[in-house]
């Protein structure tokens, strides 16, 4: 019985899993140049925010929350980023640590917030985004275009992988987050308390878990996730703009899904997220393959699969539940 | 007396309706003035209503939602959507005749409760959490509305369509009769029916509901139908002000100011009691606010920044946790915490 219901869980795993090959398969059958090392390495070139952000919001999802303030947070980054390098000239070395703190805070107060005074995730982060979002309005209203040897190197540097292929410094940032948060998320108290909070917040208390460290500590790793993912941005973009990354809690928050990690919280895997952003990131290279498509058949092919993928997770917890 | 009124839920948020505007009276003396120009009532009070109007629309749809235990995240791109039909509709209509204007009305809302539908049944009969539900209109409802505009930005050279948000009528803006025409509907829908209670009831206890003969099914479907059809006037409203329609930005943010004003007006995210008056009153605070703020020359990116102060502010005086320990004395802070231990274990 126990190995059936486990079966179930790993079922939208296993569904992602299949669909991004199916869809690797139908886009290199239809178009030329599709099937290339080069064309899958982009992938992860083009997503390597939205992989690292994917990554904190694993751990949120899996504990039953939601953070809405990470597409902010990322454009709140690349402001202090930007001015601070720019505007007030400081070395990177300055630079890099006071970005990642902004969102580590942030998100240390949107954890307090939630488990203190036992408010709604959703709430509470939704006010973080505005937070977030005015703050970088604050710095300033214009975009700040960034031209400093550091941002330069790490934007432009290619990583050879032989055969003419190549991936960013930003790849190999995200990458170490995936395997650091694999490692977590299975193999440490920490991760096991995570999905311990997801399945049932009142049995982990009971339990005796650490109920409050863990859900602050998950809310804090989710804001240091969307700051990192806010440099790496900063990378790809090269300027620092209050208006970046609007909307992209959302995406974060369907590759999640697609990935396989339940809505309700306590079951889900890292791995899946990485493999959910891969999705979107394909439909993206198919519909620029296709030419005649535009970007907002994007929009609709995601909710479409967020509606898939909702609906599988549905049946899977009605199959799951004891009767 | 004062106590009972204090009591009231509206006080609070009326006294800070107040505040807000009192704050302009002292930057600006002729806030207040209401002066008839051309006929038209002009002045700060009716700018605040008349642009107010589609905020106030969607959030009494949203009120009714989130009553219910729900939340609708899709009215934003809804806004877009219902926007987007009517524009196309009209785009190339001829002056002399009123049809394609009622032609347009019609086929957006109908459109927009086909959504809200769509959400309902998603909600109602898969079971799936409301926030997850409408996140899928949230994202893909952008995207229909760009295909219905083609990415671009639809305009309107039909001047008809230009009443519904920039018209007057007897002297005041037609939106303000609009939004006081559907709030009485409401009011009266789930004052003076049994419906009100209703979807209390489901959004207090869905299974106790079902249980006492309550379709508690078809409430929700409804509940998510009328928010459908509010964003769809509001769109229609936000769209005719500005003569065009633009998919990817019209409504942008809308569905997080409606939440706002709910929630400042005094219903409870976890359903149950819900406050339409309260409400509206949110949503002109809201309103006031962004006037205020553009008024008093402070850069209008501090808007935000506002918004969610004004947000954690009022979420945290709803948390009990957070009101023992601020305004209980010790003792009654003790009394709570015990009573938070014996939960823990009873249950």
């Amino acid at each position: 019985m126990k190995k059936l219901s486990l079966d179930y869980k790993q079922l939208p795993l296993i569904a992602t899993m299949s669909l991004f090959i199916v869809m690797f398969a139908i886009g290199s059958m239809r178009y030329t140049g599709f099937l290339s090392t080069q064309v899958f390495l982009n992938l992860f070139v083009d997503n390597a925010f939205l992989i690292i952000l994917a990554v904190g919001m694993t751990f949120v999802i899996i504990s039953g929350g939601i953070d809405l303030s990470v597409g902010s947070v990322i454009a709140l980054t690349s402001m202090v980023a930007a001015s601070l390098t720019m505007n007030a000239g400081l070395s990177p070395w300055i630079v890099i640590p006071i970005s990642l703190s902004v969102g580590t805070i942030i998100g240390l107060g949107q954890g307090y917030l939630i488990h203190y005074y036992n408010l709604q995730p959703f709430i509470v982060t939704l006010a973080g985004m505005f937070l977030a979002r005015g703050l970088s309005y604050l710095i300033s209203v214009e975009s700040i275009a960034i031209s400093s040897p550091f941002f330069d190197y790490m934007a432009g540097t290619r990583i050879p992988l032989g055969g003419g292929n190549f991936i960013s410094i930003s790849v190999v940032i995200a990458l170490i987050v995936v395997l650091f948060a694999v490692y977590v998320s299975l193999f440490t108290k920490f991760g096991r308390n995570v999905y311990a909070l997801g399945g049932s917040e009142q049995s982990a208390l009971l339990m005796g878990l650490p109920v409050a460290r863990t859900k602050i500590l998950i809310y804090t790793f989710s804001g240091f996730c969307a700051s990192l993912a806010g440099l790496v941005f900063t990378f790809y973009m090269l300027s620092g703009y209050a208006l970046h990354a609007n909307g992209m809690e959302l995406d974060t928050i369907a590759a999640v899904v697609i990935g396989g990690t339940l809505l309700t919280g306590g079951a889900g895997y890292v791995a899946g997220s990485v493999v959910g952003v891969l999705i979107t990131g394909i439909i993206q290279t198919m519909i620029v393959f296709e030419g005649t498509l535009s970007a907002w058949w994007t929009k609709i092919a995601i909710g479409v699969l967020l509606f898939f993928f909702i609906v599988l997770q549905r049946v899977i917890v009605l199959r799951t539940k004891p009767k | 007396m004062l106590k009972s009124l204090m009591k009231s839920k509206l006080f609070w948020p009326i006294v800070i309706l107040v505040i807000i505007l009192l704050i302009n009276l002292f930057f600006d003396r002729g806030f207040f003035q209401i002066e008839v120009r051309n006929g038209r009532l002009a002045g700060s009070l009716v700018d605040i209503l008349n642009r107010g109007a589609p905020l106030m629309l969607i959030s009494i749809g949203m009120t009714l939602v989130i009553a219910t235990k729900g939340i609708d995240l899709g009215v934003g791109s809804v806004i877009a959507l219902s926007g987007a039909i009517a524009a196309t509709t009209v785009a190339d209509a001829s002056e002399g005749s009123l049809a394609p204007l009622f032609a347009a009305i019609a086929l957006a809302i109908f459109v927009c409760m086909v959504a809200g539908a769509w959400n309902g049944f998603l909600v109602s009969r898969i079971g799936v959490q409301p926030i997850v539900a409408t996140l899928i209109l949230m994202v893909a409802g952008r995207g229909v509305a760009q295909l219905v505009t083609q990415g671009q930005i639809t305009t309107v050279y039909y001047d008809p369509y230009t009443f519904i948000g920039g018209g007057y009528l007897l002297g005041l803006p037609f939106s303000i009769f609009i939004v006081v025409a559907v709030l009485l509907l409401a009011l009266f829908v789930t004052r003076k029916t049994a419906m009100g209670l209703f979807i209390e009831s489901v959004g207090s206890n869905p299974e106790a509901s079902r249980l006492s003969g309550i379709n508690s099914k078809n409430i929700l479907m409804m509940v998510y139908i009328f928010s459908g059809f509010c964003a769809a006037i509001g769109g229609l409203i936000l769209s005719s002000n500005v003569a065009s329609a633009d998919g990817n930005n019209a409504g942008l943010w809308y569905e997080l100011d409606a939440i706002l004003a709910v929630v400042i007006g005094g219903t409870s995210l976890m359903g149950g009691r819900f406050y339409l008056m309260g409400t509206i009153i949110g949503a002109l605070i809201i309103q006031s606010l962004t006037t205020t703020i553009y008024s008093i020359g402070i850069p209008p990116e501090t808007n935000m920044v506002v918004k969610a102060i004004v947000v954690l502010i009022v979420c945290l005086l709803q948390s009990p946790e957070f009101r023992s320990k601020v305004f209980g004395s010790f003792k009654a802070k003790k009394a709570v915490e015990s009573e938070d231990d014996k939960g823990v274990t009873l249950s």
